[in-house]
């Protein structure tokens, strides 16, 4: 039997803003040994509500049962689980190179251009380069921009929006409303 | 922001409608309980909770609380209570090592799906984060064994933090909760007014049925020549049991059980198949792979049930009916999964299936009863040569109770043979630790089935080994004057892991026989009558004195030293490698 390809997904984890809830998401993950690439929290469009997305790579089936796993937490409202072609997402990126090397040539500054990238500041010693794009993007600029000497290159956890006009999350809250009054 | 928040908020709309009193939190905690119905505490006390004591002193009238000797005691006796009675069971345990104490039983009432709330004191909330005497990160620790858990540090936040946790302990899928109270939060007062809780947003217990999977679940029930209906521990925790009955009763399916569904339905019902699983009957393990439909209710296909999952239930659908969600799918595959409470979607599925009878299909179960009965259970039940059995043991405690009493038991040799050979006529009438296999379980948990069945005869069956795990307990049992009739079925060995040793590792007994002590000695010294039995003509008389006595006793039986359970589905092995000897 062919074990099945791990893909790339993106986690839209929907909760409540508590203290540990974080603690409690990763743990789902630690247990099952599946590494997260990145993570990234914020508010969601909803007040009170808060959202993590994590990236992973993990088998369709694996992620299925990851995500009942956190849905399952009771403070937990939602998961959906996206494929990349489902999400609009982004990442960005600071690469510190030296203020030397940037006067050095025209090297830089054309990266900077052809890349989208910006200049966020200059001091006599250093320069900070900022770039958004996904994780390829920024990845080929700082390879890019190495031999120039990177002194330091951070790069955030992705944000994605769905591809849908609302959050999934409301309809998501509608049924709610519907399921209770069926039970009750 | 505030956890308490949508109860915070209910509270303040409450505030102006309902009178509230003055109190400090401890009453609070006694209240509370008290409002959830609690009557039954099982804790150990120290100095975090000494606070809550303190209240529980005015409340005896109302709250019975038992002392146990360890907290691991206290929580497998509030989860024997829970599992008998259906209530939620209660622990108090002091911080720090009180509050580790719990951890083994709140892992096994998490495997288990029993309603627990345990209550940990915890150092004052100034100290927190300070390594403080006796400070444990209990909501850090007990996160990954517990439904839901919270620390509290207002006094204030009390009533509604206790509201939660019950309605989040019993509700959907049960399951154990802890409640971390700072001293200061015991100490301050509060307005204490109480408001149950009846939903949680992000909590969703059970689902509406889906009608349309009833339809389809029905249509494959309809079609199949060879069903074979599964029923787990779903069925008693949604006390469906009628439900069940009349399901089986109406489609004329064989039915068999694992470990926690035994005594859902009676032993002597002609649907009922036997036990599935590692050590189950014969029939039910070989005709899985037969079957055509497998019904799977309110269980969650184990490891030791299905074994190698690969070759599991190779030549049938799958109807699964399951409150939990995450169990569909986990581990075998639904072809029509029925979420939601069986006792909503059993009696629909009944509505929608043709009455049927497989006689031809049960008179093969019957065939593989006959070839157990020859090869197993008779030379276990009665032997013909003079080493005593469990089996044999077993049988007879059942019937002296005349197959009605609750059986608890350790985990071990001693579990599958109880689950084997014990009888039963009514539900909620095993105790067991089975996700878990939780040595130790069997003594305490006795204690809170018998003080939550008062009037039901409690039997438990123990090894040599579990039995010393917890065996401090029998102090309890005798202060509190517990009346359970104790098994202890002895063959100086850890006699699971001694088979294992004989079957898979060519006989080398590491590290599993045990030089043991004079367990009538230790039983006298703890004020409990007991009997030693090491010939098949005392036995007889031996179980009719344990019956006959009142109160605690304790029964020793040597068994032979190195006797196995048979069937075995070998670790990893599939169902139908079922092995006879």
């Amino acid at each position: 039997m062919k074990t099945p390809d791990k893909e790339e997904f993106t986690l839209s984890v929907y909760s409540e803003n508590h203290v540990g809830l974080l603690n409690q998401i990763t743990t789902v993950f630690t247990r099952r040994h599946i590494n997260i690439e990145s993570l990234t929290t914020s508010e969601s469009a909803i007040t009170g509500i808060h959202k993590f997305t994590i990236v992973v790579f993990a088998t369709a089936d694996h992620i299925e049962k990851l995500a009942k796993q956190i849905e399952k937490r009771i403070d937990v409202l939602k998961v959906f689980v996206f494929r990349a072609d489902e999400i609009i997402h982004q990442e960005i990126a600071l690469y510190k190179v030296s203020t030397g090397s940037l006067l050095g040539g025209n090297e830089i500054e054309k990266l900077v251009r052809r890349y989208g990238a910006r200049i966020l500041e200059i001091t006599p010693e250093f320069t900070v380069i900022e770039k958004t794009g996904h994780k390829e993007e920024t990845q080929e600029l700082f390879e890019k921009l190495d031999p120039y000497g990177v002194s330091q290159f951070v790069r955030s956890g992705r944000i994605a929006i769905t591809k849908t006009k609302k959050e999934l999350l409301e309809n998501y809250l509608k049924k709610l409303e519907t399921d209770q009054t069926q039970l009750n | 922001m505030n956890v308490m928040e949508p109860q915070s908020q209910l509270l303040m709309k409450e505030e102006k409608t309902k009178e509230t009193k003055r109190m400090s939190g401890s009453e609070a905690v006694m209240q509370s309980l008290i409002n959830e119905g609690t009557t039954m505490i099982f804790g150990y006390p120290g100095g975090a909770i000494m606070p809550i004591y303190d209240a529980l002193y005015n409340y005896h009238d109302q709250l019975h609380h038992v002392l146990t000797r360890h907290e691991q005691g206290a929580v497998h006796a509030a989860q024997g209570y829970a599992r008998v009675t259906g209530k939620v069971g209660v622990c108090f345990a002091t911080s720090g090592p009180g509050a580790t104490n719990t951890v083994t039983g709140l892992a096994d009432a998490m495997m288990d799906s029993t309603p627990l709330v345990v209550i940990t004191g915890q150092v004052v909330s100034s100290l927190l984060g300070t390594d403080a005497f006796q400070e444990t990160d209990v909501v850090g620790v007990t996160q990954p064994v517990t439904k839901w858990n919270y620390q509290v540090r207002r006094a204030e936040d009390i009533p509604a933090a206790m509201a939660r946790a019950f309605y989040i302990a019993r509700s959907g899928r049960p399951g154990p909760v802890v409640v971390d109270i700072t001293k200061d939060a015991q100490v301050n007062e509060l307005e204490y007014q109480y408001e149950p809780v009846k939903a949680i947003r992000s909590y969703s217990p059970e689902s509406p049925i889906d009608f349309h999977q009833i339809e389809e679940a029905a249509k494959l029930i309809n079609l199949s020549r060879k069903p074979l209906a599964l029923v787990g521990q779903g069925v008693v925790l949604g006390n469906a049991e009628k439900e069940l009955l009349e399901f089986l009763e109406k489609s004329g399916i064989p039915a068999a059980w694992t470990l926690l569904g035994l005594s859902a339905m009676p032993t002597e019902h002609p649907l009922n198949v036997g036990m599935l699983g590692m050590h189950g009957n014969y029939g039910p393990n070989i005709k899985t792979n037969e079957a055509d439909l497998i019904i799977a209710i309110g269980m969650r296909f184990d490891d030791r049930v299905t074994g190698d999952l690969t070759k599991y239930a190779t030549n049938a659908r799958v109807i699964h009916l399951e409150i939990d969600p995450a169990e569909i799918n986990k581990n075998v595959h639904a072809d029509v999964p029925v979420l939601g409470n069986v006792k909503k979607s059993l009696p629909l599925l009944t509505g929608k299936i043709t009455k049927n009878e497989h006689s031809e299909w049960l008179a093969e179960f019957e065939a593989c009863s006959r070839i157990e009965y020859k090869r197993i259970i008779e030379k276990e039940t009665a032997p013909d040569d003079k080493g005593l059995r469990m089996g044999e043991v077993i049988s007879k405690v059942s019937s002296i109770f005349n197959d009605d009493a609750v059986m608890v038991t350790d985990v071990g040799q001693h579990q599958m043979m109880g689950a084997r050979y014990f009888r039963f006529r009514q539900s909620r009438s095993v105790v067991t630790s089975g996700g878990l296999g939780t040595m130790g379980f069997g003594l305490p948990a006795a204690m809170g089935a018998k003080l939550g069945a008062p009037e039901r005869p409690v039997c438990v069956f123990v090894g040599d080994g579990g039995f010393q795990m917890t065996i401090q307990e029998l102090g309890t049992i005798f202060q509190t004057k517990i009346p359970v009739k104790i098994v202890l079925l002895n063959n100086n060995f850890l006699g699971m892991v001694r088979q294992w040793q004989e079957l898979f590792f060519d006989k080398r007994y590491a590290s599993t026989e045990l030089i043991n002590p004079d367990f009538q000695t230790i039983a006298k010294g703890y004020h409990v009558p007991a009997v030693k039995v090491t010939e098949r003509e005392q036995l007889d008389g031996a179980i009719k004195q344990m019956a006959e006595t009142e109160g605690p006793f304790l029964m020793e039986v040597l068994v032979e030293k190195e006797g196995n359970v048979f069937p075995m589905v070998p670790a990893g092995a599939s169902v139908s490698d079922i092995r006879l000897e």
